[in-house]
């Protein structure tokens, strides 16, 4: 089988992405690799939607175009993607669209839809009847899928997938066999692990304002509100969620929020006063294409630079970017526990595409733990911002008889203001130290992702791992990929011995001025002169990408 | 009642004869007095300021404090009752903070009926930043900024709370601390979102002492019925020759932090939920 890539489009409100994803769910059920990529435009009705779900024997992180299977519930399908489909590829169209199409093969959907009195949007349903049989799926398989997902209302759809099923049986030939085995693992967006790794380390609080991409943590977590045994609050703005989230922490409450680039931005005095006050805060930082509202449904990793230096003055901080899927949900939980380990604020950069692709993994539950926060034991005397050997004071939370004073204000150890030369300059001592205790954590943690072998290194970060990893697969040549996960603290001891091992160093990221090349010089000094950058707002193609790489590296 | 101490080391850096001085030493007495009666825990209080001569409160009072950032008095409150509803959250702020720079979240604080206290510290000015006007100085203030005199209509802010859903509206004036002293007690043992805007003068920038002390009178003492909603708004714009003080509206309502926590109390709860249902069935 090796791989093959099935494209679904049509108008918002065909359901084009949930059959997607429901497209995903069946081959993962199958035992397959799955990733999904859902593309759509910032419309509710109308527009062209469409999914590609890539289906691999081998991990699979991107997603190409180089299509075997097009379903098209609109004539713009058609026209946009024909062009994409591989010479001996099928596009699976409504008989109603009337013209002939290469390829071709047209199937009634819409009069099945009719037949059984069902409504337009169950047409996608037929459809996938059709692909069960291109692929050798058992039915079974996904009507079991139909019933987790659709429920009560399975059962009109069910009958339609076998209508489309028998459709295809009598007059279609079959594409490829796969060879159906037990799926052990569930397809999941980056969202949907953020959201649980951070629910495994404590979470008990989720603030937010709605912002494309980030929103979808904010559905997922109100859905599961009771299951996941937390609360979700969705504020008058920005800046109202930020603050109240600090206030949530300071109480004693494990709390995180997201937006997107336009949203962190209100957020930026927050971002401050969780520095000055010490109190721990995980933001999400979902990137979408900017500047100001750009290209809001589509992605970029434009932010690092903004993210890195957000927030007036200085303090310290943790920015980490989870580069895919299955390690954003670790890295959530990871983010959560350091941000009440030291008491800083804690930035997860995430994308569009990292946020809303879905992949098929297996997630170990017991993995992420909720670590220990330093405690204080209850005492009149109680100093919210004692001096320690590491910089870390002990917490404690309003409602004992400790009085606990937190302040945006420089302030003595107690929290009352100060603007005494000698105590401030020692409190920024005190804020600084913490990054000693970071980054001796830091050393015990994966702070970067490193494959494949040889003297040619591609550094990259973020979601464009994926592409980079499937892109370097394609090659013939031994390329060694470093994907930097901490971008602050900067894993220096990990970023540099591999610099310096390296014949050829390249960089590849979502953004035209080379953001993390800048950082990466900043931190090492190392100058990398080859980058490949893209800032049209689509994620990174692999195939074009590896000629991209055989360039350099020839 | 002699052994509650709230006095901390911080000195005093207000203006000797600042309004100021009134609110805090009504606040003390007030939760002196809810303590010793056990109304409440003094552990349990907790406060919160914005950014003004208002908000150096923080400083000069021994207890939890949350000192916030300019205008963002209302969302801490609301995150630290969410977190641990047996705490009681109070806020201090400024005309401007309250009205200005974070009209929003009150606004919405107050719609949301938000189980949380607000004592505004009005006095027409933007003090700290030496004298600019604010959204409740009178036309005509000659202030750094309005040289020619404020053209700017002024905010009626308690007939917006009112209208915004607050559950709790009154005046105060800082040179009647006794008065003062009992709304806060009032507003204190509230359940839902409180207001009490504080009429005060600023000895340096708006020096309306005498002003006010001629006119104010006790609402709650000229038959004001408090549940009377539509006589509470038409009290808010009596402001010429009598201007009333006392509470002006109370209501019940459910609250916010309750309807969302349905009985949860977030900061002890330290289970951890299985995920087992997510990563397994898809």
């Amino acid at each position: 089988m090796k791989e093959f890539s099935i494209l679904i489009g049509g108008k918002a409100g065909d359901g084009v992405r949930r059959a997607g994803n429901l497209i995903g769910r069946i081959f993962n059920r199958a035992g397959v690799y799955v990733f999904v990529h859902d593309d759509y435009p910032s419309l509710i009705r109308g527009g062209h939607n469409f999914s590609v779900i890539r289906v691999s024997e081998k991990r699979v992180y991107s997603y190409h175009n180089e299509l075997d299977v097009i379903i098209a519930l609109d004539s713009e399908t058609v026209k946009k993607h024909q062009n994409k489909l591989k010479p001996k590829g099928k596009l699976i169209y409504d008989e109603k669209l009337g013209e002939k199409v290469k390829n071709g093969l047209a199937v009634p959907l819409s009069s099945m839809v009719e037949e059984i009195k069902g409504i337009p949007i169950m047409r996608n349903t037929v459809a996938l009847g059709v692909l069960c049989h291109l692929f050798k799926i058992p039915i079974e398989l996904v009507g079991h899928v139909m019933n987790e997902v659709y429920g009560e209302k399975a059962e009109p759809n069910i009958k339609l997938l076998r209508m489309g099923h028998e459709y295809a049986e009598k007059n279609f030939d079959r594409i490829k066999e796969i060879e159906v085995k037990k799926g052990d693992k569930c397809l999941i967006t980056g969202n949907e692990t953020i959201a649980l790794g951070a629910v495994k380390a404590g979470l008990k609080l989720y603030i937010a304002y709605p912002m494309t991409p980030a929103t979808s943590i904010l559905h997922f977590l109100t859905n599961h509100r009771n299951d996941l045994d937390l609360r979700v609050v969705q504020p008058e703005n920005e800046i109202s969620v930020i603050i109240m989230a600090l206030g949530a922490a300071y109480a004693g409450t494990r709390t995180m929020i997201a937006s997107s680039g336009g949203g962190f931005a209100l957020m930026q005095e927050g971002v401050s006063l969780s520095g000055m006050s010490e109190t721990p805060l995980v933001v999400v930082e979902s990137q979408r294409a900017g500047p100001s509202s750009g290209v809001p449904t589509y992605t970029a990793q434009a932010d690092l630079r903004f993210v890195l230096h957000s927030g007036h003055g200085d303090f310290p901080r943790i920015v980490l970017a989870p580069s895919d899927i299955e390690e954003a949900y670790y890295k959530a939980g990871e983010a959560l526990n350091l941000a009440w380990k030291f008491q800083v604020p804690v930035l997860i950069l995430a994308d569009k595409t990292l946020s809303e692709s879905a992949m098929n993994v297996k997630l170990n539950e017991n993995e992420v733990k909720y670590e220990k926060e330093k405690i204080a034991v209850p005492s009149k005397d109680y100093k919210r911002y004692k001096f320690t050997n590491d910089g870390i004071s002990p917490l404690s939370f309003p409602g004992d008889k400790s009085i606990v004073k937190v302040t945006s204000y420089e302030h003595d150890e107690f929290g009352i203001t100060t603007e005494e030369p000698e105590q401030i300059k020692k409190m920024q001592e005190k804020r600084f130290m913490k990054i000693k205790a970071m980054i001796d954590d830091l050393k015990k943690r994966k702070t970067v992702d490193v494959y494949g072998k040889g003297k040619n290194l591609v550094i990259t970060w973020g979601s464009s791992k994926g592409a980079v990893i499937d892109a370097v697969n394609m090659l013939d040549k031994d390329v060694k990929v470093l994907s930097i996960i901490y971008l602050e603290p900067f894993p220096t001891w990990e970023v540099l011995p591999l610099i310096r091992e390296a014949r050829k160093v390249v960089c590849v990221e979502g953004n035209i001025t080379g953001q993390l090349a800048g950082l990466v010089r900043e931190k090492t000094g190392f100058e990398i002169k080859d980058k490949i950058l893209r800032y049209d707002s689509r994620p990174f193609d692999p195939v074009e990408l590896a000629n991209d790489l055989k360039k350099v590296f020839k | 009642m002699s052994d509650i101490d709230l006095n901390t080391y911080a000195q005093f850096t207000w203006c000797p004869g600042c309004g100021n001085f009134g609110i805090l030493s009504a606040f003390k007495s007030a939760l002196k007095e809810l303590v010793s009666s056990d109304k409440i825990k003094l552990e349990n209080v907790v406060v919160a300021a914005g950014i003004g001569c208002h908000a150096k409160i923080m400083d000069y009072v021994k207890l939890n404090n949350f000192y916030s950032l300019h205008g963002r008095v209302p969302p801490p409150l609301t995150g630290i009752k969410l977190s641990n509803p047996s705490l009681i959250p109070i806020g201090f702020a400024g005309d401007g903070d309250a009205y200005a720079e974070g009209i929003n979240h009150l606004i919405h604080a107050a719609r949301r009926n938000s189980d949380i206290k607000m004592v505004i510290h009005n006095n027409q000015v933007f003090a700290l930043t030496t004298g600019q006007f604010t959204p409740t100085s009178p036309e005509g203030l000659k202030t750094k900024t309005s040289p020619e005199g404020c053209i700017e209509r002024p905010i009626n802010p308690l007939a917006l709370m009112l209208v915004s859903g607050a559950t709790f509206v009154a005046r105060g004036f800082s040179g009647n601390v006794e008065h003062l002293k009992n709304l806060m007690k009032e507003a204190i043992r509230h359940k839902g979102f409180a207001i009490i805007d504080v009429l005060m003068p600023c000895i340096v920038f708006n020096k309306v002492f005498q002003f006010y002390k001629e006119r104010v009178y006790d609402l709650n003492e000229s038959g004001h019925d408090v549940k009377d909603f539509n006589s509470a708004l038409a009290k808010t714009y009596e402001w010429r020759d009598k201007i009333p003080i006392g509470i002006f509206y109370k209501t019940e309502r459910k609250t916010f932090e309750e309807q969302i926590l349905k009985g949860k109390v977030l900061v002890e709860d330290k289970k951890i939920a299985s995920i087992a249902h997510i990563i397994n069935k898809r």
